[in-house]
């Protein structure tokens, strides 16, 4: 088991480099290089410009030096000292911009996920076993829809129909007193109170699709000469699915769980624009529209690194709950 | 498995003989060529079949939108800034039939709130007609025309149709809607081709010679779609520049919409290259001594075509997605162009949206389109291996 694990954070390795070299083309795109963008901006907020301070930062980030060496200074400003660059446009370091942001993205996308499971799960499963009949057909119906409809078209129409039918404005993720208010139990209270619009939306799209997947996965199942012999021995017709086909059905769900979790964040990025969350979604679309490239790269880095760690853990359950995974990797 | 058991004993010892003693239904099902056996899986696929018939009737208003669509779609009507959709009525208001007509409409202004308010005058009644004239437009760029699908026989400053309302400028959304049709459905097409190419080259190699350019190839796969696809397109799109003209813009965007789909195309061509190899007429033809470009594409082809297809089809709604998606939050495609992600930016409002609430429309647009294409991807890829089972 542990070199299990030990191998599968090698392989790790070298896939958080090329995420990092891919985040960092992303920073270098715009033209121009950020400081002469950084010191022009400054001096049309009228703010007197340093020049020790804009060599301090050349100096720092190295520009005007061969790309690799400024690639080399950026990211091991992250990993060494938690400098993660400075953004232009909220003139703060990185850092202190993302971390809350970052929060709240896994809470929100963490919560989804594991809504979707508890709303698809039961649901599929009893598709397959009730195969054919009219709630199945109806079943099959809405999660059609759901594949087909976006997250962020869900959410303006319920935006809408609370608006118009209830008159409640269902953006945000705090009530307005405590928007800018520091973290305390009554603020997490008020944060559960919003999370669930959002929560709903988000989950929907991956719902359809994971009952998709155990239907079919669990209709495969269910014709397997073990369920038979299993019937044939009198066990109840609940506990033998669910004890035995269920568990296989769901393997290759779980095994796909990074993935899952990466087609998840991207859906929350658009959602969270539409419903003006505090996610990272609407500050890295402020971010990219404004040019603001430390932030928006750091948190391509951070969305990406998170779902290779996401993939991570679940290879690692997965590994150990199933001993065949141990052995052939 | 007792089907199956049957079904072996029920196969031709001699083609001939056996042709011979089935009858009707069961004949035609030996000696059917492949592509019909397809065909008539795909028809047993109601759902598949309709959606069929809806992409048609989708890709017919995009090629001829022009036809299709009753006005420009930059005309602005000032009378008719925000007027909801026109309703078309076969009785008047004493309860005659007639052909379908529409009522003038008056516009007058709410008092309190300053909200136009857009009332039907019984008097005045306006037919309605097929293939009328109205603006001149090139159809396919070749015909000079002028001749519309339908639309109002007077003068457009006297009454104009909306069959879907008007947006904020006074626009036909309907109008606006067709065009859009034209760039969000052949986005999907486009990008769909360019990653079926790569995918194609890549996944092809991966799966033909296997080993470390296999192991490379699948980690690479991997590695892409470990990337939150949203936020990665999201930052590559915002990197066009802004000047760009509406065309460049366009190939830039499927470009970035390919980058990631192309991984999709390559695993499904990589597992039919790995299931194929170890075929026996793949065998027979290299003991032959045909060329390796003659055995995949003259033998190995073929038979994983119908594949592609389905895979391709499955590929499409997620392509009109991204599009519809970045369009939305204006980082992808850019007024004047009119796709139906441009169109729905006017519904990013909460407040114009409770106002007309029928610019979500393109909205359902896309739902449907997206719909139509898994269903007939489902259909397809039943139908794609007419010999199974």
């Amino acid at each position: 088991m542990l070199g299990y694990v030990l191998r599968r954070v090698t392989i790790m390795i070298p896939t958080l480099l090329i995420i990092s070299i891919i985040s960092f083309v992303i920073i270098q795109l715009p033209p121009g290089d950020y400081l002469t963008s950084y010191a022009a901006q400054l001096r049309t907020m009228g703010d007197i410009v340093q020049q020790e301070e804009i060599d301090a930062l050349r100096q720092r980030y190295g520009l005007g030096q061969p790309v690799y060496v400024q690639y080399f200074k950026w990211i091991s400003g992250i990993i060494l000292r938690g400098d993660w660059g400075q953004s232009m446009e909220w003139q703060k370091p990185v850092r202190d911009l993302i971390w809350e942001r970052l929060a709240l993205t896994m809470v929100l996308s963490g919560v989804s996920i594991l809504v979707s499971w508890f709303i698809a799960i039961p649901i599929g499963v009893y598709s397959a076993t009730h195969q054919y009949s009219i709630p199945d057909y109806i079943l099959s119906i809405i999660s059609f829809v759901g594949v087909g409809t976006p997250g962020f078209m869900l959410a303006l129409v319920i935006m809408y129909v609370a608006m118009t039918a209830f008159g409640l404005n269902v953006g945000g993720l705090f009530s307005q007193e405590y928007l800018a208010a520091p973290w305390s139990w009554a603020k997490v209270v008020d944060m559960l109170k919003h999370l669930w619009i959002p929560v709903l939306i988000i989950a929907l799209g991956s719902t359809a699709g994971s009952i998709r997947t155990t239907r079919a996965n669990l209709l495969d199942e269910l014709n397997k000469p073990y369920v038979e012999t299993a019937r044939a021995k009198g066990l109840p017709e609940g506990r033998l699915v669910w004890k035995y086909p269920v568990r296989v059905a769901l393997n290759p769900f779980f095994s796909t769980v990074g993935w899952s979790l990466a087609n998840l964040i991207s859906g929350e990025t658009l959602v969270s624009v539409v419903l003006s969350l505090q996610t990272i979604g609407p500050m890295m679309l402020r971010a990219l529209t404004s040019q603001d490239m430390y932030l928006a790269g750091s948190f391509l880095l951070l969305l990406s690194t998170m779902t290779v760690l996401g993939t991570l853990i679940s290879d690692i359950l997965l590994a150990w709950v199933d001993p065949r995974i141990r052995m052939e990797a | 498995m007792a089907t199956s058991s049957e079904a072996d004993n029920l196969l031709p010892q001699n083609d001939l003989e056996v042709a011979e003693e089935l009858k009707g239904e069961e004949e035609k099902i030996y000696v059917a060529p492949p592509w019909r056996l397809m065909w008539w899986r795909f028809r047993r696929h109601r759902m598949a079949v309709v959606s069929a018939v809806v992409l048609a009737v989708f890709y017919f208003v995009a090629i001829f939108c022009e036809f299709v669509a009753p006005y420009n779609p930059e005309q602005f009507f000032i009378k008719y800034k925000m007027a909801p959709p026109t309703r078309i009525h076969l009785r008047d208001a004493e309860g005659k039939w007639h052909l379908p007509f529409v009522y003038r409409i008056e516009r007058s202004r709410d008092e309190q709130t300053m909200r136009s308010l857009f009332v039907e005058d019984t008097s005045t009644r306006y037919p309605l007609r097929f293939f009328v004239r109205g603006d001149e437009y090139k159809l396919l760029g070749l015909f000079k025309t002028n001749i519309h699908l339908f639309g109002l026989t007077v003068s457009r400053d006297e009454q104009g149709i909306f069959l879907l309302g008007a947006d904020r400028m006074g626009r036909d959304l309907f109008s606006r809607l067709c065009y859009g049709a034209r760039l969000s459905l052949s986005i999907g097409l486009v990008g769909v081709f360019l990653s079926l190419i790569l995918g194609v080259i890549l996944g092809g190699l991966s799966g033909y010679y296997g080993g470390t350019l296999d192991v490379i190839i699948q980690r690479v796969i991997e590695l892409i779609r470990t990337i939150p696809s949203i936020p990665l397109w999201m930052a590559l799109s915002a990197a066009l520049p802004p000047d760009w003209p509406v065309v460049r813009v366009y190939f830039g965007i499927t470009v970035i919409l390919s980058l990631i789909g192309w991984t999709w195309m390559a695993r499904v061509v990589r597992g039919r290259f790995l299931a194929l190899r170890e075929e026996d007429f793949v065998l027979a033809a290299r003991l032959v001594g045909s060329s390796e470009m003659r055995i995949i594409l003259r033998h190995m082809v073929p038979s994983f075509l119908s594949y592609i297809i389905a895979s391709l089809t499955i590929a499409i709604p997620n392509m009109i997605l991204g599009e519809t998606g970045l369009s939305f939050i204006g980082l992808g495609l850019r007024p004047p162009a009119i796709s139906w992600g441009v169109l729905l930016q006017e519904a990013q409002n909460v407040r114009s949206l409770a106002l007309c609430p029928w610019v979500l429309t393109p909205a359902l647009a896309v739902i449907i389109a997206v719909l139509a294409f898994n269903f007939v991807g489902d259909g397809l890829r039943d139908a794609a291996d007419p010999y199974a089972r």
